[in-house]
C-alpha cells in the first residue's frame, strides 16, 4: 500500500512538473512553440480530448441527476455526489483546458456582449458558462454541510429541482452541440464520422459514458477509498448502459448504411482500422460482456465493461476531431509533448482533486464511514480516521 | 450592389504583382523568398500557383455566405453588403473554428505570435467602402483579375466562355460553389489541377448548423415542461404511496428479480 502510494505520488508530482513546464512555454511562446498545430490542422488534442472527451465524461452529472431527482430512482441517491463532483471538476478543468487552446485567452468573455446566435460555439460557450454554475449550484450543498451553513443550504435546497431541470437541458444542449459543431464540415470530414446525426450521437454516447463512468468511479473509490460498494444499483447501471448502447449501435450503423458507406467499412484504409477499433470498444465489447448475467453480477465484469466503453468513445471522439480530418487535410497530426504534457497535467490534477474532496467533503454518505470503520481493518488507521473525520 | 472579383486565368502572365501589391495593403512583408512560397499562409494572402505552365491565383473566396462568419462566435468576422468578407480582430478570442469550418481551408493563424491574429483576404473592405477596387485588380497589367459588380461579371464570365469555345473549362468556379461567392475563376485547364474542389455543396453550409440551431428556442421551454412534468408524476406518486400507507421504493426493490 506504502509503495503504491509514492509511486502514484511520484508520476502526479512529475506530471504536474511537465505540465507546469509546458504551461511556461505556452503562455511565453505561443501556439506554434508548444503544439503541433497548423494552418491545415487547427485543432489538436486540446479538443479533441480535453475539451470534447472531458465534457463527454463529465456527462454522469446529469444522468444521474436526471435518474434520481426528476425519475425519482431513490435507490440510485448513494451514487450521486461523487458523480455531481465528477461532473463538476470535469467541466472546471475543460475550462482550464480552453484557457490554453483559445490563441487569446483573455478574449473568452467575449460571447457574454458579442453574440452570434448563428454559431455552434457561441452556444457552446454560453453552455459551458451555464453548466458550470449549475454544477457549482448542485456541488454547493456538499461544501455548505461541511461547514454547516443551514442558510445558503436552505436556499439551495428549496431551488434544486427547477436547477436539475437547468441542469439537464443544459446537458442536453451541450453534449449534442460539440457534434453539431461538425456537421459544418461535411466535404473535410471522413464519411465515418461525418453524418446529420452527429448530435444525437453525441447525446445518447454521452448518456453511455455517464453511466460507465459513474460505475467506473464507485468502483475506482471502492477499492481506493475502502467504501461499500453499491453493487446493485451499479448493476441497474449496467442494465441501462445495454440499452443505451444498444439503441447507439442500430442507429449508428442505420445511418452508416443509409449514407452508403457501409461498404467503406470493410476496405482496408487507415480510418477503417480506427473505425473498427472505436466500434469494438464502444459497442461490441461493452455488450458482449454486459448482456451476460454473470458479468453483470461481477463487481469486476461491470468495471471492466464501464472502463472498455469510456475508452471506446474516447476512441470516438478523437475519430470525429483528428482521425477523421487528417484524409481530407493530408497532414497526420500528433501531439507536441507539450500538449500531452498539459493534458496529463489536467487529468492528473482531476484525479488529485477527486481524492482531496472525497478526503474533506461529505461525498459518500456517512453510514457508509461507520460501516467501513466496523468492516475494514486493513485500511491505514490515518485513512479511516479522515475519512471518519469527512462524514461529520 | 455586391461587389465582385473576375479572375481569367487565361489572362494571368503570372508576374505576382497582385502577391505583391497584397502584402503592401495589408501591411505584410514580401520579398523574393515569400514570392517563392506556393500556399497562402498567415504573411501571404493570395498566391498566384503555376502548374504546367498555367497559372491560378488562390485567395479568400469571399463567399456570398461564409461559414467562417457563421460559425465566429462573436462575431468577428463578417459578410458586408459590398461583398468582402472581414475580420476584426479585436473580437476575436482564438477559437480558430473558422479554420476548421471554411470548406476552401483559407483562414490562417499567426502561430509564431503570442497575440496571434487570423489572417485572411478581406477583398480590401475599406477600398471597396470608397468606391476603388482591390489591390489586386488595380495593379494587374493584363486585367486578368477584375473588380466590378458581381452580376456583370458573372455576365462577362459567361459571354468570354460562350465567344471562346474550347478555350475555357465550361465552369464558373464560385458561381455556385457553397452557394456563390464574391470571387469568380475561369480557368483553361480542370480546377482540381490547383486544389479547388469542385465536389463541394452547392448549397451555404451555415444551413447545416444553423437547422439543429433553430431548434434551441423550442427545445428550452418544451425540455423544462417535459422534466417538470415527469418530476411532478413520480413525486405524486410517492405522495399517493405514501398516503395509502405503502413504501413505494421498498415494494419495487423487493419486487425485483436480482
Amino acid at each position: 500500500m506504502k509503495v503504491k502510494l509514492s509511486f502514484w505520488k511520484t508520476v502526479f508530482l512529475f506530471l504536474m512538473a511537465a505540465g507546469a513546464y509546458a504551461t511556461f512555454i505556452r503562455f511565453t511562446r505561443g501556439l506554434g512553440a508548444s503544439t503541433h498545430l497548423s494552418d491545415r490542422f487547427p485543432w489538436g488534442i486540446w479538443i479533441s480530448f480535453d475539451v470534447l472527451c472531458g465534457v463527454m465524461l463529465a456527462a454522469g452529472g446529469f444522468t444521474l441527476t436526471a435518474a434520481v431527482h426528476i425519475l425519482n430512482i431513490k435507490r440510485m441517491h448513494s451514487i450521486i455526489r461523487p458523480t455531481i463532483l465528477t461532473a463538476f471538476l470535469g467541466y472546471v478543468l475543460v475550462c482550464v483546458a480552453l484557457m490554453y487552446d483559445l490563441g487569446k485567452p483573455y478574449n473568452i468573455w467575449h460571447p457574454l456582449i458579442m453574440r452570434n446566435p448563428h454559431s455552434v460555439m457561441f452556444e457552446v460557450a454560453y453552455c459551458v458558462m451555464l453548466y458550470t454554475t449549475v454544477l457549482a449550484l448542485e456541488f454547493s450543498p456538499i461544501v455548505l454541510e461541511r461547514f454547516n451553513l443551514q442558510k445558503p443550504l436552505k436556499v439551495i435546497r428549496a431551488i434544486l429541482i427547477p436547477l436539475v431541470i437547468c441542469g439537464v437541458i443544459l446537458s442536453t444542449l451541450h453534449q449534442s452541440s460539440l457534434g453539431t459543431l461538425y456537421l459544418i464540415v461535411p466535404e473535410k470530414l471522413h464519411p465515418f464520422w461525418y453524418s446529420p446525426l452527429l448530435p444525437v450521437f453525441f447525446f445518447i454516447s454521452a448518456i453511455a459514458v455517464g453511466l460507465a463512468m459513474t460505475i467506473f468511479e464507485s468502483s475506482m473509490s471502492a477499492k481506493h477509498f475502502g467504501l461499500h460498494l453499491e453493487l446493485p444499483v451499479l448493476q441497474e447501471l449496467g442494465r441501462v448502459l445495454v440499452v443505451v448502447l444498444s439503441v447507439y449501435a442500430i442507429l449508428r450503423f442505420e445511418d452508416l448504411l443509409h449514407r452508403g458507406v457501409l461498404g467503406l467499412t470493410l476496405k482496408p484504409s487507415y480510418e477503417m482500422y480506427l473505425f473498427w477499433l472505436e466500434i469494438a470498444l464502444s459497442i461490441i465489447l461493452p455488450l458482449v460482456l454486459l448482456l451476460q448475467p454473470r458479468v453483470r453480477a461481477n463487481p469486476d465484469g461491470l468495471y471492466w465493461a464501464a472502463v472498455l466503453t469510456v475508452l471506446g468513445f474516447i476512441t470516438n471522439r478523437m475519430n470525429v476531431s483528428i482521425t477523421g480530418f487528417e484524409g481530407s487535410t493530408g497532414v497526420r497530426y500528433f501531439p507536441k509533448w507539450t500538449e500531452l504534457a498539459v493534458t496529463g497535467m489536467i487529468i492528473a490534477a482531476g484525479f488529485a482533486l477527486f481524492g482531496l474532496a472525497v478526503k474533506y467533503l461529505p461525498i459518500f454518505p456517512k453510514e457508509e464511514f461507520i460501516a467501513v470503520h466496523e468492516n475494514t481493518r486493513s485500511l491505514p488507521v490515518g485513512v479511516v480516521s479522515e475519512l471518519q473525520h469527512a462524514g461529520d | 450592389m455586391s461587389k465582385a472579383l473576375l479572375y481569367d486565368s487565361t489572362l494571368c502572365i503570372g508576374c505576382k504583382q497582385c502577391e505583391q501589391a497584397c502584402a503592401n495593403q495589408n501591411k505584410l512583408p514580401y520579398d523574393d523568398a515569400i514570392a517563392a512560397e506556393d500556399y497562402q499562409s498567415a504573411h501571404k494572402l493570395t498566391v498566384v500557383l503555376t502548374r504546367e505552365e498555367k497559372f491560378m491565383r488562390r485567395l479568400c473566396m469571399n463567399c456570398q455566405d461564409p461559414s467562417c462568419a457563421s460559425v465566429c462566435p462573436v462575431g468577428a468576422l463578417q459578410k458586408t453588403a459590398l461583398g468582402p468578407v472581414t475580420y476584426d480582430a479585436s473580437k476575436c478570442m482564438g477559437c480558430r473554428y473558422c479554420m476548421v469550418a471554411c470548406p476552401f481551408s483559407v483562414p490562417k493563424y499567426e502561430w509564431g505570435k503570442l497575440f496571434p491574429k487570423v489572417q485572411k483576404c478581406v477583398m480590401c473592405p475599406d477600398r471597396v467602402a470608397a468606391g476603388k477596387q482591390t489591390a489586386c485588380a488595380e495593379i494587374c497589367p493584363t486585367g486578368a483579375t477584375k473588380f466590378g459588380e458581381r452580376d456583370e461579371l458573372i455576365a462577362e464570365a459567361q459571354q468570354r466562355i460562350r465567344d471562346n469555345p474550347g478555350k475555357y473549362v465550361n465552369h464558373i468556379y464560385g458561381l455556385s460553389e457553397v452557394g456563390g461567392t464574391s470571387v469568380l475563376l475561369l480557368s483553361s485547364v480542370p480546377f482540381e489541377t490547383f486544389g479547388y474542389r469542385t465536389d463541394v455543396s452547392k448549397d451555404p453550409l451555415p444551413m447545416l448548423t444553423y437547422r439543429v440551431l433553430s431548434h434551441i428556442p423550442d427545445f428550452v421551454p418544451l425540455g423544462g415542461m417535459l422534466l417538470g412534468g415527469v418530476w411532478w408524476i413520480t413525486h405524486r406518486r410517492e405522495e399517493v404511496a405514501l398516503a395509502e400507507g405503502r413504501k413505494p421504493e421498498a415494494v419495487k426493490k423487493n419486487g425485483r428479480k436480482q
